[in-house]
């Protein structure tokens, strides 16, 4: 353990811990915009400097560990000019249009700006014009609104493994890029929107989210049925339909972590091809039928050919959309009821 | 009988090679019993192609500016037993200009041929590290270094010894060397130069420090627009590998194993900063890592590195062989030994120097360098590159110290010596190195990546005469935010140019925002050029020669300017027979 004072509190912390971490256990607020605790230390928007006694420099909190007998201020003025200058210079390279941006209300650079009463760049000069990636169906990534924190680079490498995106050229003109500039698309990466997540501004957006605000919406915490991992996420409800997902960073299973399909599929709730009750086929016609009917059903034709032919005449498989408990209770029916090895899974490989 | 080449960058670039080829020609033709070798850069590259020659008796004589027709010259004159009376002969004044140096990592540069390992041996190469390990531990080399004071020569000027230590106590089976010679100040040239003349002490220096820490495996990060540097090492790790000096169990002690590779670097001036040098190596994109860790405990690929720069390398020989305290007799007290310093600019007699600490930067520019070229007055002399500052003509007496440098605002940096003259506009010349690092931000934090271009963005308002009040507040505020909160050592030194400019040429800075001048007559769109109708003889050329049409005026009619359509070219200045035109 160390001691160190924060703002004039004696703190004791863990030997190894950062400033930052310190801090936050210690509810004392220091801004970040590059920081996840999730991924790798990165150090880059600087927003997060503290004074310390003695340091020649301001020091970012987030890289630096708390040693001891270290004298911390997180708000003097000296702190407070330079963050208050980091977000004048995020800002002067950015769109001023809060009005209508899709984050407007889930932004980190919005919420630095308010807190520090940022109200406008005070430097003037060149603004990059980039165009506006929306060619595929769920993403939109608009670099102008991009503040280079690299956490969508990071969470792309080190999270989901993929490593699709990363900076591209230097200085003023450094951008995060894809492969050869081409429009972000499941040929170069998996459209998981990992990256939509940890987007601290509109740069990275949930298409299915336009339109929408983030106070008009109901959080409805539940398990995703697209297979068996049960990852927790939370259904986004707004006037009674589900307008998309966002993640339960506290969820035991899957943390901040989405798939394509639990991020971005629950569109099938609503489509009209969506099958609600069993079907049974009549006179070559698909007829709705109740449960009972169809288990019925079943039961009477799996016991005929079983008398007629054996238990080996049968086969059954099961679908990966299925949890453990139910794949495993599958192949017992098969096994005990049935009488048959003949048992397969469609993720076998 | 022995003639001697200067095949460095800078010779080839005056063209050596045709004169070897001529050399080699005329010895074949007059059937002389003369030797034909070549060697690195000597450092007056002013001089250049520059020939030795070395008669049987040992003495040197030497020819400089020689080109193909001179070199015949020479032959011709060796032949006949009269070298001394041939036109190209050295003159005194350059002579003692050498003679002011002392020569240390460039002990051997200029002398020898690089391409030749014997040669080195023979100067005395490879002593150190034969000394060091059979009869020193490694602890007793650190000490060794710690003795001698040798600080870091690429830019901070951190103790060596400190460095090697904190490397040798990290815990750690496997440890690594690294060489910066990832060279990017504009202007600067003193690893290459070694390199090119004398990879050999790099190359001992290396395996000297790999015996010191603990590693096995070195890595030389060099340029890869170093084409010639690369080649020599090349040879000359071959030719080391060959004679036993790197590979396994070097001179049979069954102590130490030790290798060296390079890795061409891409073209980033962010790479030479160290973590994002290590970045580099691992194959990453070169951005800087946050420090702590420091290299020394995590370094290339999380192991314990010890990263050094060429001439810091290039000293360890010396110091192993001859002992520190033969280092540490040259210099002063808190700088030990040599410096390297690449002249360029507005000076006499660019090239490379080397001197010992404590000469003062006067000594330097007029005793060495041979003043301001064109006899133009000097007014200041940038350090330390773009990371560094410029020092104005009231500091010319300040000795050459980390400490003395650093009190005037620049820094000692690598080496770089930048020499400007009245003529130069101190904005433009604050602006041109702030364009540099700001194009050569690696764009990881916003200070560097945003403020740097900000800052740059005011510098051009204010040449193009649209700067306005409080320009030069905000500038020293907005620099003094980049200094403190910058990742790395990029940042933290990029406002520097301007900050020191501001402060010992604000009334520049003024001139330009108020006044809309500029008093070095640089700034092209504050200038306005007139013609004097007293001097205008309406002899039609300025209007002849005005690409913009923008001079009217009929045969021995006074001419006028028009300034709507003047493009500030300054074409009619230049072919004025009788000065009339004015600029101001």
């Amino acid at each position: 353990m160390v001691t160190i004072t924060m703002n004039g509190k004696e703190i004791k912390a863990e030997k190894g811990k950062t400033i930052l971490e310190c801090a936050r256990e210690n509810n004392i607020y220091i801004p970040t915009l590059c920081y996840d605790e999730t991924l790798s230390i990165y150090g880059g928007c600087r927003l997060c400097v503290v004074e310390v006694e003695g340091a020649r420099n301001l020091v970012a909190s987030c890289t630096t560990e708390a040693t001891e007998g270290m004298v911390i201020q997180t708000e003097s003025e000296k702190v407070v000019k330079a963050r208050k200058n980091v977000i004048d210079l995020l800002l002067s390279n950015h769109p001023i249009d809060c009005l209508t941006c899709e984050k407007a209300g889930n932004c980190d650079l919005q919420d630095v700006a308010y807190r520090y009463g940022v109200r406008e760049p005070s430097y003037i000069g060149e603004v990059i014009e980039y165009a506006v990636d929306d060619a595929n169906p769920v993403i939109a990534r608009d670099p102008n609104k991009c503040i280079l924190c690299g956490k969508c680079v990071r969470v792309c490498d080190e999270i989901q493994v993929t490593h699709a995106i990363d900076f591209v050229d230097r200085g003023f003109g450094a951008t995060v890029g894809t492969p050869f500039n081409e429009p972000i698309s499941y040929e170069i990466c998996r459209l998981c929107g990992q990256c939509v997540s940890v987007c601290p501004t509109g740069a990275l957006t949930n298409r299915q989210f336009e339109g929408t605000r983030p106070w008009e919406v109901e959080k409805v915490t539940t398990t995703c049925s697209l297979c068996g991992v049960g990852c927790t996420y939370d259904l986004n409800v707004k006037d009674g339909r589900v307008v998309g997902v966002t993640p339960k960073p506290d969820s035991i299973v899957n943390g901040s972590s989405l798939c394509v399909k639990g991020r971005f599929h629950t569109d099938f709730a609503y489509s009209p091809d969506r099958i609600t009750t069993p079907l049974i086929k009549k006179d070559g016609e698909f007829v709705e039928a109740s449960w009972d009917e169809a288990l019925d059903f079943i039961a009477e034709k799996l016991n005929k050919i079983k008398a007629e032919d054996g238990p080996d005449a049968i086969a059954g498989l099961s679908s990966a959309r299925c949890t453990n408990e139910e794949n495993y209770l599958f192949q017992k029916m098969m096994k005990a009821a049935i009488g048959t090895n003949n048992v397969d899974h469609c993720a076998r490989t | 009988m022995k003639l001697i080449v200067g095949q460095g960058s800078c010779g080839v670039a005056a063209g050596a090679v045709k004169v070897y080829k001529a050399l080699e020609e005329e010895i074949k033709n007059s059937s002389a019993d003369i030797e034909l070798g070549t060697t690195g850069c000597i450092g007056s590259c002013y001089l250049e192609p520059i020939v030795d020659f070395i008669d049987d008796a040992g003495e040197k004589t030497t020819f400089v500016t020689v080109d193909g027709e001179k070199a015949k010259e020479i032959v011709k004159d060796i032949v006949a037993g009269k070298a001394k009376e041939n036109e190209c002969i050295i003159g005194d004044e350059d002579v003692e200009a050498m003679a002011k140096q002392k020569r240390i990592s460039l002990r051997n540069c200029g002398i020898i041929n690089p391409e030749n390992i014997d040669e080195y041996i023979e100067a005395g190469g490879y002593k150190a590290i034969e000394r060091c390990i059979k009869e020193m531990t490694p602890e007793e080399v650190i000490e060794e270094v710690k003795v001698s004071g040798l600080r870091g020569r690429g830019g901070a000027g951190f103790p060596t010894w400190f460095k090697f230590n904190a490397a040798r106590q990290s815990p750690g089976d496997v440890k690594y060397l690294v060489c910066n010679a990832d060279e990017g100040d504009p202007g600067a040239f003193m690893d290459r130069s070694i390199i090119e003349g004398d990879p050999h002490a790099l190359i001992e220096g290396m395996i000297v420090a790999g015996y010191a820490i603990g590693a096995s495996e070195g890595i030389i990060y060099v340029r890869a627009e170093y084409p010639l540097a690369i080649k020599r090492l090349n040879i000359a790790m071959a030719q080391a590998r060959e004679k036993g000096y790197l590979g396994a169990d070097l001179f049979g002690e069954g102590k130490f194993n030790f290798d060296l590779r390079i890795k061409a670097g891409a073209g980033a001036f962010v790479c030479g900063e160290e973590t994002a040098l290590l970045e580099s190596l691992e194959g990453n994109r070169g951005m800087p890592r946050p420090k702590p860790p420091f290299p020394a405990q995590k370094g290339y690929w999380g192991k314990p590195t010890n990263i050094n720069n060429v001439e810091t390398f290039a000293n360890i020989p010396f110091i192993l062989a001859n002992g520190g305290e033969a280092f540490a007799a040259v210099g002063t007290e808190d700088s030990k030994g040599t410096k390297l310093f690449a002249l360029a600019g507005k000076i006499k007699k660019g090239g490379l120097v080397e001197v010992p600490m404590g000469m003062t930067i006067r000594e330097i520019i007029f005793g060495i360098g041979g003043g301001i070229a064109n006899d133009k007055k000097f007014k200041a002399v940038q350090m330390g590159g773009p990371s560094g500052g410029c020092i104005p003509a009231e500091f010319l007496d300040t000795p050459i110290d980390y400490k003395s440098i650093q009190e005037t605002g620049a820094i000692m940096g690598s080496g770089g010596m930048v020499v400007m003259d009245e003529t130069t506009c101190m904005v433009d010349m604050a602006k041109f190195f702030l364009d540099f690092t700001c194009k050569e931000s690696c764009g990881k934090c916003t200070p560097c990546r945003e403020g740097t271009k900000r800052m740059l963005e005011m510098l051009e308002r204010i040449t193009e005469g649209k700067g306005e009040p409080g320009d030069i507040e905000k500038l020293i505020d907005l620099g003094e935010f980049i200094k403190t909160t910058s990742l790395c050592g990029l940042g933290q030194t990029a406002p520097n140019p301007v900050l020191t400019t501001i402060k010992y040429f604000r009334d520049e800075y003024e001139a330009h925002i108020n006044d809309k001048k500029c008093p070095a007559k640089q700034c092209k769109e504050l200038l306005t050029y007139t013609i004097d109708p007293e001097k205008c003889t309406g002899c039609t050329i300025c209007a002849r020669n005005c690409p913009a049409s923008a001079i009217t005026g009929t045969l021995k009619e006074t001419h006028k300017i028009n300034q709507d359509l003047c493009i500030k070219c300054g074409k009619c200045y230049e072919v004025c027979r009788f000065g009339a035109v004015a600029v101001e």
